[in-house]
């Protein structure tokens, strides 16, 4: 109605509106043959960028799909999953026993390297020195075999999904000390690293370059060789969950991410894949 | 008929540009205070004021350290920026020759067009590691303010120049008649006359401070804590926004708002302080 008034006001010729009106309908029409439709998917923001090429990919083969790719955080992405707000739900954890049981498909996993400044001579720490540092109960590199000097720690801010996996995987409920310098992502995280002699730091796998040194955790070297093979120990799974199993286009778009061409985005992104 | 036409109708489109302004600010105060009010409420107003601790994860949000690192950073930069930004709008104004003025003004003006992520570069590769020398992370208050300080600077020295230059010519030509040195003339003299725009300077200079953002995240550390020394990390209260805000639901969002409210008042007070010296100072003008 409104699109009528409007054109009409600029004296558009009545046959180019009906052909208007006609056109629209079609595409409609189109839009709601069979195979064709919306599908969401809301939650975690790790999932959020490798979704999206996933999302866009799909689209591409099967134009008459639509797929809606928000964030949220792992947490909005069970609660919104499961309340059916959203056809597909993220996380980048494993899920707590308090939320509810969905059906999890392993879109991908993603290490969680321990980096530390260049000039650090350690290069093997225990899970326990590990949490041990980031908790502030070691304080000095001598403690865990380094020179005499105070350790920088370096984590994510409040609410990160790193830094949420890294508490659950590595913290075993210890708070990260006040004093640590908190920076807002993979990438601030890396730079404060490689900048800072004598500091330690968290990030994920994809993040890793020559300018940080990756430390072996309980003797297994922080590569993604050995996450894939699954000796080394901070590794955490990124999930597309569903209510029930999947149907008709939910489950075309699942198994096309879990698939070859989905699995080698999933690569290119920096994660493992769970082939 | 045309004349009388653009003349009643450019009153009006002013008036709605001045309005739109006002509209805006109205909106944005209504809006913080509408997504801030219900984090008061369930933490208490004395609780997030007042509180140290901010764990989101574990239902705290106490605003104050962020507070105090907003204040810690913005009067550090304070203690910097002024001498310097003085010292050098009475070069400006009064010692340097025609050809250093025409290269220094041009010069100070472009410290305003850097963006503040490339202040934050520098800061991060070049001021951190220098404080790193004194001791403790680098990450820290003093390196806030240094580069703080840089970002303010233009402010101060250009205001701080103009009002110097704004004293009566006739104050300066006394002066120096009545025998009083180049110096004498401008500490007793031409500062003295200059003293309302130099204050506002300061305080136009402290709003930019306070509400600067992105080059603080970079140099400061945001650790939740209230600082002990100049040494220490801190959060601004614009970084404590600007670093949670991505991943904040809940409770966790309305507590980040609730930031924006505190910030907002620390704002209306700075200003409110800058209209009354301003007109302290313009009254002690007319009557002197």
């Amino acid at each position: 109605m409104l699109n009528k008034l409007r054109t009409r006001r600029f004296r558009v010729p009545f046959v180019s509106l009906v052909g208007l009106v006609l056109l629209a309908s079609v595409v409609v029409l189109a839009g709601c043959n069979g195979g064709g439709g919306t599908i969401t998917e809301a939650g975690s923001t790790t999932v959020q960028p490798v979704a999206e090429k996933l999302a866009s990919a799909f689209m591409a083969d099967n134009p008459e799909v639509n797929i809606i790719i928000q964030g949220g955080g792992s947490s909005t992405g069970v609660k919104s999953c499961n309340d059916g707000t959203v056809d597909i739900g993220a996380a980048s954890r494993e899920l707590k026993s308090t939320e509810p049981n969905l059906v999890k498909h392993t879109l991908a996993r993603d290490g969680i390297a321990i980096a530390v400044h260049k000039d650090v001579p350690v290069s093997d720490l225990t899970m326990e020195q590990v949490r041990d540092i980031f908790s502030g109960v070691i304080t000095n590199w001598n403690e865990v075999g380094g020179d005499d000097i105070a350790i920088i720690v370096v984590a994510r801010e409040e609410g990160s999904g790193t830094r949420a996996a890294f508490e659950e995987m590595v913290m075993d409920e210890e708070l990260i000390t006040d004093t640590a310098i908190l920076q807002p992502s993979n990438g601030a995280v890396k730079t404060t690293v490689a900048n800072t002699p004598n500091s330690i730091g968290f990030l994920s796998f994809g993040y890793l370059d020559g300018s940080v040194k990756a430390l072996a955790v309980d003797g297994v070297a922080g590569s993604v060789e050995n996450a894939k093979a699954g000796t080394y120990p901070i590794v955490r799974p990124l999930y597309f969950l569903t209510k029930e199993q999947p149907t008709g286009i939910v489950k075309e778009f699942i198994d096309f991410c879990l698939g070859a061409e989905g699995q080698s985005i999933v690569e290119d992104e920096g994660y493992l894949s769970v082939q | 008929m045309s004349r009388y036409f653009i003349d009643r109708t450019s009153k009006y489109i002013v008036f709605i540009c001045a309005f739109a302004s006002i509209v805006i600010l109205g909106a944005i105060a209504v809006f913080i205070f509408k997504e801030g009010l219900p984090a008061f409420q369930q933490v208490g107003i004395i609780d997030s004021l007042f509180g140290t601790e901010w764990r989101p994860g574990q239902d705290q949000y106490g605003i104050l350290p962020m507070v105090v690192g907003s204040i810690a950073v913005t009067a550090g930069a304070m203690l910097l920026s002024i001498p310097l930004g003085v010292g050098c709008a009475i070069l400006l104004a009064e010692v340097a020759p025609f050809k250093v003025r025409q290269f220094l003004r041009p010069a100070v003006e472009l410290l305003v067009g850097i963006p503040s992520v490339v202040y934050g570069l520098v800061g991060m590769l070049l001021v951190v590691p220098l404080i790193r020398q004194i001791g403790g992370t680098g990450f820290s208050i003093a390196a806030a303010s240094i580069v703080l300080t840089a970002m303010v600077l233009p402010t101060v020295i250009s205001i701080s120049e103009d009002s110097i230059r704004a004293v009566p010519r006739g104050y300066k030509e006394g002066s120096l008649a009545m025998g009083a040195t180049q110096w004498q003339t401008i500490w007793h003299v031409l500062l003295p006359g200059a003293r309302s725009g130099i204050v506002a300077a300061v305080i136009l200079g402290m709003g930019r401070a306070i509400g600067e953002t992105m080059a603080m995240i970079m140099v400061i550390g945001n650790s939740v804590m209230i600082p002990n020394s100049p040494l220490d990390s801190a959060r601004t209260l614009t970084g404590n926004i600007a670093v949670e805000i991505n991943y904040a639901t809940g409770v966790h969002e309305d507590a980040l708002f609730a930031t924006g409210v505190v910030l907002f008042f620390l704002i209306i007070i700075l200003n409110s302080i800058a209209l009354l010296v301003l007109k302290r100072g313009g009254r002690a003008h007319a009557t002197g």
